[in-house]
């Protein structure tokens, strides 16, 4: 029993991440139709600035910050010089383009950072405390969850009380009628893919320090997982895309304690078979959303 | 039909020869890039078939070579083990591999038949990612991140004690890779690559006209698997031995971009992507070279460098091609005239 | 361009594909009036209306605003120029909320108190709004939503309003009520309206003046009295 809670709040704590990140996912679907296969790759790039400033100030917190900077400035850039300039004759060309981005990414990293694993250290203490003799969260789990819980509290906010958000928002649902109305949609949509990127960072810092070791390839089965959570919840649904990060990582945390922490990939991937099989539209969405 | 074959087997058969007599006149790394090539050829050819001719995208062939090239490696380890030999151990043993490639092509295959656009590609992606992983899941059979060696019998005494062991090599991997190309380019001439077509091009009109849509997604999933393994099980003779850092996601990625530049949907297009798997490694390497740097920078250009080259070639021809992948992939039809299939067997 | 017109277009030739759609438009908007498109389907009107608010570029041709060149104009900026386009369908966007798609018609401006009291004004002339202000576009009838999409247009202040089809798919009762309110707007704000309609005698009934195009050209353009009481005119373009 004492084990079945410490997973679970585990599982909250990671499902937390996931459900960030597959925000970040949530966010560029609804504004440009595309799922972004490049996400993962962009976010650890933002893990190695955070690396490298923290590097030269010694403080964490300054590269957290550089981190989420360059998350917005690398949206923009990956947004207005290659994704804006995609056919949209197909869903696969902008699938495809991702994931060159990725390969190009990833070697830019190598060369400059090099291939080997960097330790990456969590700024709090990742011992779960006890509470007659249960053993609970850590500080860092309580520091992912407040900022997670901060992140979507912030989005909401931006969504649905600023002019900024409803511009967002009408962008995303109807792009003609908006610029009607004189609303910049590309500059909507440019915006959008740079609050998905600081949301990608975000995660990939809350995420990195967990033991996954800071590497080029470090954000890919994250990427695939958060990938399975927004599909649970349903690509157009921020809430789904939430309730998905966590039942994500309520089951890998059980799937890691109880049957070893190998398995959670295979987990992942047998979840994904079965929610496309069954119910490709996710959990909270109405629409049906297989065909594209 | 049979003319068809009948000529394809000449193609086959003379370009056997051509290549025969080249793996002679090439010096032995020469040959052991050849084979390297001719294994990829099995998997971009099967990629084609997948990607260009069916019209659907495979982000995790890089996976299935390794459930092919992990059987083969468990095969060949286990002949060994038991002291069993002859020349009919090898070809057994990647049929072996080829059977579990298209086991595992058959599984993916049928989640895959029913999704479109980037479900399909996320799940691909999902293959990729996480089935080298199960190398580490299951430590004891795939030994992890360190892999297995492959034992491979020496080249038969009848050849000489001279010979040179990549000739052999060479002509095991061509071997392979001819059998595939005629099979697909036989497969391609068929009914069945006309369904595969008509479903690219319009599913509903391919429904309607009676063609089972879904069998037909499968069967060219499972085809391209059974390529994606030989190729992997032959990978896995020729480096003799197998890891899952050899079938990463990387691979996978390369594999698309070797499909997409050239040109999808023609299989002479897929002897262009195998050839440049193998030639860019090594131009970038070169130009390491030239660029007189430290070890460790060097080390670190060396290993990046092609995948630097191969993901901006993949966004640029993307980005160039008018209309994306239904440009690429109209322009190939439109080419693809019956009565120029020539083109679709053999060397470049 | 004389003070009497908001609008001159001059030789308008657009497109989807390869043959254009309009082929060669000359027409001259009067301002402060109402001015009814009417034509067969096919005849260009939506392509029309499309290319003077920027949705569509024209591949010849010049259309002057009060004045200003529109050319190489992006659409987004048109509405600052006080040219708003209620489309086809009306474009109420479904997902968000009476108000927030009310809102949405004036958020280019600058004056927030100002937007407010065009807000409350909106709900006073759309009483029917008012009480559905958090309901989803979803929720709405047609006839709303044609209240609606007018609504928002009106609170960004436009001198001209490109309406089409207004009428389409509502109850006759309703789309009398709509078509009243056009009038309504003209006297009160001096707003022009170039309305396209299928419903002919509705749209005659409160326009001033009217163009006919046919087959990508304007055919006649005259009052809205000699159209509606020429009867070989009527015949001959509008099929009664």
């Amino acid at each position: 029993m004492d084990r079945f809670v410490f997973l679970t709040f585990d599982g909250l704590s990671r499902g937390a991440v996931y459900a960030a990140f597959a925000l970040a996912l949530v966010l560029i679907w609804r504004g440009a139709r595309i799922v972004n296969f490049a996400q993962g790759a962009m976010a650890v790039a933002t893990v190695y600035a955070a690396y490298s400033v923290t590097s030269a100030t010694g403080s964490y917190w300054l590269g957290f910050g550089a981190a989420l900077l360059f998350g917005l400035a690398l949206g923009v850039v990956v947004e207005r010089g290659v994704m804006r300039f995609v056919a949209h004759t197909s869903p696969l060309n902008a699938v495809i383009v991702a994931l060159g981005l990725v390969l190009v990414i990833q070697a830019v990293l190598g060369m400059v950072y090099g291939n080997e694993y960097r330790p990456a250290e969590a700024p709090f203490s990742r011992t779960a405390f006890t509470v007659g003799g249960l053993a609970f969260l850590s500080r860092y789990d309580v520091f992912v969850f407040a900022a997670v819980v901060a992140l979507m509290v912030g989005l909401a906010l931006l969504f649905t009380r600023t002019a900024v958000g409803l511009r967002l928002r009408a962008a995303a649902f109807a792009p003609e009628v908006s610029r009607l109305l004189g609303v910049n949609v590309a500059g909507m949509r440019t915006l959008a893919w740079a609050l998905a990127s600081a949301v990608g960072a975000l995660a990939a810092m809350l995420v990195v320090p967990t033991g996954l070791g800071l590497h080029p390839t470090s954000m890919e089965l994250v990427f695939v997982t958060a990938f399975t959570a927004a599909v649970v919840g349903g690509l157009d649904s921020p809430l789904g895309a939430v309730a998905g990060g966590l039942a994500v990582g309520l089951l890998l945390s059980y799937v890691s304690g109880y049957a070893g922490a190998e398995m959670t990939p295979v987990a992942v991937l047998l979840l994904l078979l079965a929610v496309l099989l069954v119910r490709p539209s996710g959990l909270f969405s109405g629409v049906a959303a297989r065909r594209v | 039909m049979r003319s068809t074959v009948v000529r394809h087997l000449a193609l086959t058969l003379a370009a056997a020869a051509a290549l025969l007599a080249l793996t002679y006149g090439l010096a032995p790394f020469r040959d052991y890039q050849l084979a390297t090539a001719a294994a990829y050829l099995c998997v971009t050819a099967g990629l084609t078939v997948l990607t260009g001719l069916s019209g659907q995208l495979s982000l995790g062939h890089g996976a299935l070579m390794a459930t092919g090239a992990y059987p083969v490696a468990l095969a060949q380890n286990e002949f060994r083990d038991r002291d069993i030999s002859g020349g009919w151990v090898l070809p057994l043993s990647l049929a072996i591999g080829v059977a579990a490639a298209l086991v595992a092509g058959l599984v993916v295959g049928l989640a895959a038949a029913r999704l479109r656009g980037p479900y399909l590609a996320g799940v691909t992606l999902a293959v990729a990612v996480i089935v080298p992983a199960l190398t580490t899941a299951f430590d004891s059979v795939f030994n992890g991140d360190q892999g297995l060696s492959v034992y491979i019998e020496p080249p038969p005494l009848s050849l000489g004690a001279t010979f040179p062991y990549e000739r052999w090599q060479a002509w095991i991997a061509l071997t392979g890779a001819l059998l595939t190309m005629f099979l697909l380019a036989n497969l391609v001439r068929s009914r069945y690559g006309r369904h595969f077509r008509a479903v690219r091009d319009d599913e509903v009109a391919a429904r309607l006209a009676g063609i089972d849509v879904a069998r037909t997604q499968v069967l060219a999933f499972v085809v391209s698997a059974a390529c994606a393994g030989l190729g992997g099980g032959l990978l896995a003779v020729l480096a003799q031995s197998v890891s899952p850092g050899a079938f990463s996601l990387t691979l996978s990625l390369f594999l698309v971009m070797a499909v997409v530049i050239g040109g999808l949907g023609r299989l002479a297009g897929a002897v262009w992507g195998a050839v440049l798997l193998v030639l860019l490694p090594e131009a970038s390497h070169s130009l390491t070279e030239a660029l007189s740097l430290s070890p460790a920078a060097a080390q670190r250009l060396d290993g990046n460098l092609p995948l630097a080259i191969f993901g901006t070639t993949l966004v640029v021809v993307m980005l160039l091609a008018p209309g994306g992948v239904q440009g690429l992939l109209a322009r190939a039809a439109r080419r693809l005239h019956p009565r120029q299939d020539h083109r679709e067997v053999g060397t470049p | 361009m004389t003070d009497a017109s908001i609008l001159e277009v001059h030789g308008l030739v657009a497109g989807y594909g390869a043959a254009p759609v309009l082929k060669e438009v000359d027409l001259t908007v009067p301002r402060g009036a109402i001015t009814a498109v009417l034509g067969a389907n096919g005849a260009g009107k939506t392509t029309l209306l499309r290319t003077l608010s920027g949705l569509l570029k024209p591949t010849a041709g010049r259309i002057v605003f009060d004045g200003a060149d529109l050319r190489g104009s992006k659409v987004e900026r048109h509405v600052r120029r006080g040219l708003a386009h209620v489309p086809q369908g009306r474009g109420v966007v479904a997902e968000l909320t009476v108000e927030e798609n009310l809102r949405l018609g004036g958020l280019w401006r600058r004056d927030a108190a100002g937007l407010r009291r065009d807000m409350a004004e909106a709900y006073e002339t759309f009483p029917a709004l008012a009480g559905r202000r958090k309901h989803s576009g979803h929720q709405l009838s047609g006839g709303e939503r044609q209240m609606l999409a007018l609504a928002r247009a009106l609170v960004g202040r436009p001198r001209l309003l490109l309406l089409d089809e207004p009428s389409l798919g509502l109850a006759p009762r309703v789309a009398a009520q709509i078509l009243a309110l056009l009038r309504r707007l003209r006297d009160a704000n001096g707003l022009t309206v170039l309305l396209v309609e299928q419903n002919v005698r509705g749209a005659l009934s409160v326009a001033d003046g009217g163009v006919v195009m046919s087959l990508g050209r304007v055919a006649v353009a005259a009052s809205a009295e000699r159209l509606r009481d020429d009867t070989a005119l009527r015949h001959a373009y509008l099929g009664f």
